[in-house]
């Protein structure tokens, strides 16, 4: 029986242009000619050349490029060894504290995790900066990543595991050679999504940098308090371009592997 | 030995970075403000020993907080924002997420992605956009206007209104996923038994539908409420001087009055109210897990 009524046609509309209209409404006028935003006056691309020129926000990028990547790189492998952790590790002394920690961080409000971590930064002197925004980046990411990776990790069959082991494989080389081939797209997701993360997160850097290290959004708020400006309109519309690139691409990439997956498994079925 | 590597060393990062800063943070919500850097003065110390540290704990800045109306008023509307923008979400997003799990299977991964999309695009820009939208020569009064639907141009921008729009926008995603994971799941044919035996298409949604995606909903509102209880950019960017929110207090605190154990304090009330939300929402979360096993 067909339910796709007129009623579901009318609120998947609806509720798609709602999600969508407000980013295409700013790709939009980042190509206006005229310096009020709400006013079209032709086509033009000199936000964007203006842009390319604002060394400010050229460095901010750059600063918040750098702390994106150190940050979701060590968050993947402490992520990943807390899920391992969480789902092999066994009983161990301050499993319930550690369960605890992991899951905290996820719904902590951004205030209050960027405020402890400044008051333990001045509290032992470390002079805040891309270092201390890395450390603080990495600790919250983290706790993403090893709920991405742990989910990964408790559907898998455990028997190819001590499959390996049985044949003579070492645990480390069992780990190398089985487990991590087997959870290796949770771990990619898992730093793109402590990527996209730590470049989209104001709350807790503003809390954690000092003068020296501006990032993005940092700097995008700062600007925007003042009111909409099309050189910010720009600026969003390539950001915007480069995760709906990311995205598709990630996407249409897993897709293209599960399905060679499945043929090789039904594949390995037939003979 | 290697296991013990394994286990110690996340637990010694979030000990650090997670437990201590946070310990931190309530000591320095019992200190006394002082025109000093850094601005507090603490009342630990090691000679007197810890008797004498809880006789002399006054509560002084919590009782500063009950006081000062600023602070409860502040709690209370986060509360009351937090509360009204979930209803709000919940019924924009219930729609969408329903009308998904009835679309021809194909289509299902595609609007799936259209969803997660906007959730991985920044969220500073994303509130951004309503700010031109909003603004009172913002697009949707222009658009207002030019169809003659109204006269003088809205005042939308810096009230509570566009704080709603803006929460139930940048928190749709988290709405619209849970709930659909249960309709998709939901058995097609239960429905149409209501139906045979006599209920509505109304009734059978109301009697069979909704219950059936009940963890979904619940679920649903504890991911959007507990965020926006706490949100600071969208009050900060559209809301106006009296949509008061307890992480705008909280930030102004810090950052413009230099108070750090009043900032401290109002940290750990905010973090006292967010345990319930999140003990619910924990037992919800089992209750389905066991409902799956």
């Amino acid at each position: 029986m067909n339910r796709t009524s007129w009623f579901n046609v009318v609120s998947l509309t609806l509720g798609f242009a709602f999600l969508y209209i407000p980013m295409i409404i700013l790709i939009i006028f980042s190509f206006n000619e005229s310096k009020l935003v709400t006013v079209w006056a032709g086509f033009s691309t000199k936000w964007y050349g203006e842009l390319m020129q604002n060394e400010a926000f050229l460095n901010a990028a750059w600063v918040t490029i750098k702390v994106a990547v150190f940050s979701s790189t060590i968050a993947t492998v402490l992520g990943t060894m807390a899920a391992y952790v969480m789902v092999r590790g066994g009983r161990f002394r301050g499993r319930t504290l550690f369960s605890g920690m992991i899951y905290a961080p996820l719904v902590m409000p951004e205030v209050i995790t960027g405020l402890s971590l400044l008051l333990l930064f001045i509290g032992i002197g470390l002079d805040r900066g891309v270092l201390t925004i890395v450390l603080a980046h990495s600790t919250f990411s983290m706790c993403y990543v090893s709920v991405v990776v742990s989910s990964r990790l408790v559907t898998f069959d455990r028997s190819l595991e001590e499959a390996a082991l049985d044949l003579g494989c070492s645990a480390p080389q069992a780990f190398r050679l089985v487990t991590l081939p087997i959870i290796a797209p949770a771990v990619i997701s898992g730093w793109l999504l402590a990527f996209t993360l730590s470049l989209d997160d104001l709350v807790i850097a503003s809390f954690t940098t000092g003068p020296s290290a501006t990032t993005l959004p940092i700097k995008i708020f700062s600007a925007v308090r003042l009111g909409v400006s099309p050189e910010i309109n720009a600026l969003s519309t390539i950001m915007i371009a480069i995760v709906t690139i990311g995205v598709i691409t990630t996407s249409l990439i897993s897709k293209h592997k599960m399905v060679r997956q499945k043929r090789e498994e039904q594949e390995a079925v037939r003979n | 030995m290697r296991r013990f590597f394994l286990i110690a060393t996340p637990y010694t990062w979030l000990l650090l970075l997670f437990l201590v800063p946070f310990a931190i943070v309530v000591k320095i919500s019992l200190s006394d403000t002082a025109l000093a850097i850094p601005p507090y003065v603490p009342k630990f110390s090691w000679d007197e020993g810890i008797g004498a540290y809880f006789s002399q704990l006054d509560f002084e800045n919590f009782v500063f907080l009950t006081e000062d109306d600023l602070y409860w008023k502040a709690y209370l509307s986060s509360f009351k924002i937090a509360t009204i923008s979930t209803l709000l979400t919940l019924l924009v997003g219930y729609p969408i997420a329903y009308g998904m799990a009835r679309s021809a299977p194909e289509w299902r991964p595609t609007l799936m992605m259209l969803v997660i999309l906007p959730f991985w695009t920044s969220f500073l820009i994303r509130v951004y956009a309503w700010m031109g939208i909003l603004s009172n020569e913002g697009y949707l009064n222009q658009l207002l206007l030019w169809t003659g639907v109204i006269d003088t141009p809205l005042t939308i921008l810096n009230t509570n209104t566009a704080v709603y729009i803006g929460i139930v926008y940048t928190y749709l995603p988290f709405m619209i996923l849970p709930i659909y994971s249960a309709l998709e799941r939901l058995d097609e044919s239960l429905i149409e038994a209501a139906e045979d035996l006599g209920c509505s298409r109304l009734s059978a949604f109301w009697l069979v539908t909704i219950p059936l995606s009940k963890t979904g909903i619940i679920a649903g509102c504890f991911l959007v409420f507990i965020p926006a209880l706490g949100e600071f950019v969208i009050p900060s960017l559209l809301g106006g001087s009296n949509s008061l929110m307890i992480g705008k207090v909280l930030w102004e605190e810090f950052f413009s009055n230099r108070d750090w154990p009043v900032a401290s304090a109002v940290a750990v009330i905010l973090l006292l109210i967010l345990v319930i939300p999140i003990v619910l929402f924990q037992r919800n979360q089992q209750k389905e897990q066991e409902a799956e096993q």
